[in-house]
């Protein structure tokens, strides 16, 4: 016997093990589940550190009332097939009930307004820890997030005052009212995510593969024709077109751009992502595009 | 494909974001809008140069101040290896990320600028990896376009470093003579040092054997979690999960589970894809054994006559992490494999002074950064090894009961005060 270890092996290893260690640290952890491909390879994962029991936490979704309906179907049905509890935090029922109000300016989106609705559903229930998908090579500020990630009574995030994280020893110890955000895909990058997704079978939603939609190209990225976005009146440059496109990232419709891409399955996707030239968010974010530090900033306040 | 992590350290001058930058840049890892992005920040900061640095300062008030505050992650594969990069600051007062970011390196990279020959950081962060056990080191001089390309200069530079580290536990050191600046050395070997008969650092990293580092033969396997679905499907199933820290276990093979030492048989190893004919480091599996004990988070499975230490006595060498200092005396939470307990500070034997490796044992405390000679007693018995033959065992942290912060790193050196 060889006693090799591949490194998806070795990054499936890790993000077990850190799940488990949550499950016997914490007492209340949820997943925060959108039914994008990092939080279906989180789901999955989550699923393989429960063997042979049923996963033991509820999922979260913050619903900006603005996503695919494709991927809201996608969502539903998992949750169901899996029997697991699904938790809803609407951005809509917040504005509704009045705790949040909308920016109305052309080409604004309910993003950053998500980090409200997961405060409160992270309070209102005491989750004392919280998995996300996210990965260190998103981002520059996510690059220096820990994988047990302290957030204060505010749910803020403090990048300066990070404990240090060392061999696979996590400090779990937190206040009353503190909680964790807790990232098994820290060490995977776009290209791990996609080769795990081929090689274990994870089902996603289809707006991940190549498919006709009508689009729309605001500031270089292409939007969908939808009932949350459209061309600004007047607005020669954003005339529609058909396109052959697909997601490589799937957030709020508003903020969430389509790549131009014939990859109709995990293989061809996974040679277009190799191949790639333009960073995941990059290509396909405008929240990020805000400012430099526009994720720090979000992240600092709370956001995911 | 193989996974490589290793660390970066260095001087503030050193180089070390702009070679992370040009290792990523040249084996294209780095997207055309990262670069824009940079391209843009150079350009208002009125740079003559594209600053490669500015790829993995990711914070707002790295980018302002032009330094690197916290550990960054970094990724980059090429068609031999993945690669994760813990590039870690080198300021003095923030040895506590080196120690961080070396905790799960199995190589790390120091840069030393040829201009300036061995300086302290050069020192400190040769000895910190001795101590994290790092079993690869490879020492970058840097800035050889600023030397004339100088065989000579680099020779020296080796020569220093060598001096000092013959008194450190380093088993692979590699020196490269490199410019991250240009790139000779980096990716592809340099025309400009015909003299240098090594390899890049690249090839370095991509060729590097890793397989052996790894403790394959005292099987230690910590209990995470005991896994008891209690559902109708799983109504008697009783399993323990947790990672694999050393060793080869096999069904079937006799061991013992400390802290109680009966011994029993393993019956099967399980995950979710199927039983494992063999489990080794770094699996996260579910071990069932064969008879029915009472078995807990932060037990541990071993072999019969190949047991760690069993011990509420123990002495370490820390890295102090706090602003509080470490003083005798003090009581604190400590974290060893899935096990926590309650740990007083029962002896400081000495301050390491990392630039002489001179013992103070007059020293009546550490400070923050600080490393030390410790004896400590726990509350409960900790199964432990010595940090040089089992870093998963012989590794802890220890946490301030009142912040919860984390306040020191520890490798055990020995067992008893």
């Amino acid at each position: 016997m060889s006693y090799q270890t591949s490194h998806l092996d070795a990054l499936e290893a890790e993000a077990v093990h850190v799940i488990r260690e949550v499950i016997a640290e914490f007492e209340r952890p949820v997943l925060m589940f959108s039914g994008g491909k990092d939080s279906a390879v989180l789901l999955h994962l989550a699923l393989k550190a429960c063997w042979p029991g049923p996963v033991p936490f509820p999922v979260l979704h913050v619903d900006t009332g603005h996503n695919f309906p494709e991927v809201i179907d996608f969502r539903d049905r998992r949750v169901a097939e899996l029997g697991l509890r699904l938790e809803v935090a609407s951005v809509q029922g917040a504005i509704d009930r009045g705790e949040l109000s909308e920016d109305r300016r052309p080409g604004a989106s309910r993003n950053r307004l998500q980090t409200h609705s997961l405060l409160r559903a992270i309070e209102s229930a005491h989750y004392d820890a919280v998995f996300g998908g996210g990965r260190r090579d998103e981002e520059k500020a996510r690059a220096k997030e820990r994988v047990f990630s302290l957030r204060d009574e505010f749910g803020q995030w403090d990048p300066r005052r990070q404990r240090p994280e060392l061999w696979n020893l996590y400090n779990t110890r937190h206040r009353p009212g503190e909680h964790f955000r807790v990232f098994p895909l820290s060490n995977w990058t776009e290209l791990d995510v996609w080769q795990y997704i081929a090689g274990q079978g994870i089902e996603l939603p289809t707006i991940y593969f190549a498919h006709t939609r009508h689009v729309f190209r605001r500031d270089g990225m292409l939007l969908a024709l939808g009932p949350f976005t459209a061309p600004r009146d007047g607005a020669a440059d954003e005339a529609p077109f058909s396109a052959t496109v697909r997601y490589r990232t799937v957030g709020d419709m508003t903020c969430t751009a389509a790549v131009e891409s014939l990859a109709a399955d995990v293989v061809q996707v996974i040679a277009e992502t190799a191949a790639s030239r333009i960073s995941e968010r990059g290509a396909t974010r405008a929240d990020d595009r805000a400012s430099e530090a526009a994720m720090e900033d979000r992240k600092r306040e709370g956001y995911f | 494909m193989e996974l490589l992590r290793f660390a970066t350290a260095g001087s503030v001058d050193d180089g070390k974001s702009t070679l992370i930058g040009r290792l990523l840049y040249d084996s294209k890892q780095i997207f055309e809008d990262q670069l824009e992005a940079v391209e843009r920040t150079s350009l208002a900061r009125g740079d003559d140069y594209v600053d490669l640095a500015l790829l993995t300062d990711g914070l707002r008030a790295e980018r302002e101040q032009g330094i690197t505050i916290d550990v960054a992650y970094r990724y980059f594969a090429t068609p031999k290896r993945k690669f994760i990069i813990a590039d870690t600051p080198g300021h003095t007062q923030h040895t506590r990320n080196m120690v961080t970011g070396c905790s799960t390196a199995d190589l790390v990279i120091i840069l030393v600028d040829s201009r300036n020959g061995i300086t302290e950081q050069t020192r400190r962060h040769a000895t910190i990896a001795s101590l994290l056990g790092i079993p690869h080191l490879v020492v970058c001089v840097n800035k050889m376009d600023l030397v004339g390309w100088s065989e000579s200069r680099f020779e020296e530079v080796r020569a220093e470093v060598e001096a000092f580290s013959s008194r450190l536990a380093i088993a692979d050191m590699t020196f490269i003579p490199i410019s991250a600046l240009t790139g000779d050395n980096v990716v592809e070997r340099s025309p400009a040092m015909p003299w240098f008969k090594g390899t890049s650092l690249l090839h370095h990293l991509e060729e590097l054997h890793i397989a052996s580092d790894r403790n394959l033969i005292d099987l230690r396997f910590p209990v995470q979690w005991v896994v008891r679905p209690r559902s109708a499907e799983h109504h008697d199933y009783r399993g323990y999960a947790g990672q694999v820290a050393a060793g080869v276990m096999q069904p079937g093979d006799e061991v013992v589970v400390l802290p109680l030492g009966f011994s029993t048989r393993i019956a099967s190893i399980e995950t979710a894809d199927g039983p494992l004919e063999a489990a080794f480091p770094p699996m996260s599996v579910i071990v069932r054994l064969a008879d029915d004990l009472d078995v807990s988070r932060g037990d541990l499975i071993c072999r019969p006559r190949n047991r760690p230490v069993v011990s509420q006595e123990l002495s370490a060498m820390v890295c102090w992490m706090s602003e509080q200092p470490l003083r005798v005396g003090a009581k604190l939470a400590i974290k060893h494999t899935s096990r926590w307990a309650r740990a007083l500070v029962s002896e400081l034997q000495y301050r390491l002074d990392i630039n002489t490796l001179h013992r103070d044992r007059d020293a009546g405390e550490l400070r923050l950064n600080d490393i030390g000679r410790v004896d400590l007693r726990t509350t409960t018995p900790l199964f432990f090894d010595e940090y040089r033959h089992n870093r998963a065992t012989g590794s802890f942290i220890l946490v301030d009961e009142s912040t919860s912060a984390t306040v020191a790193a520890g490798m055990i050196r020995r067992a008893g005060a």
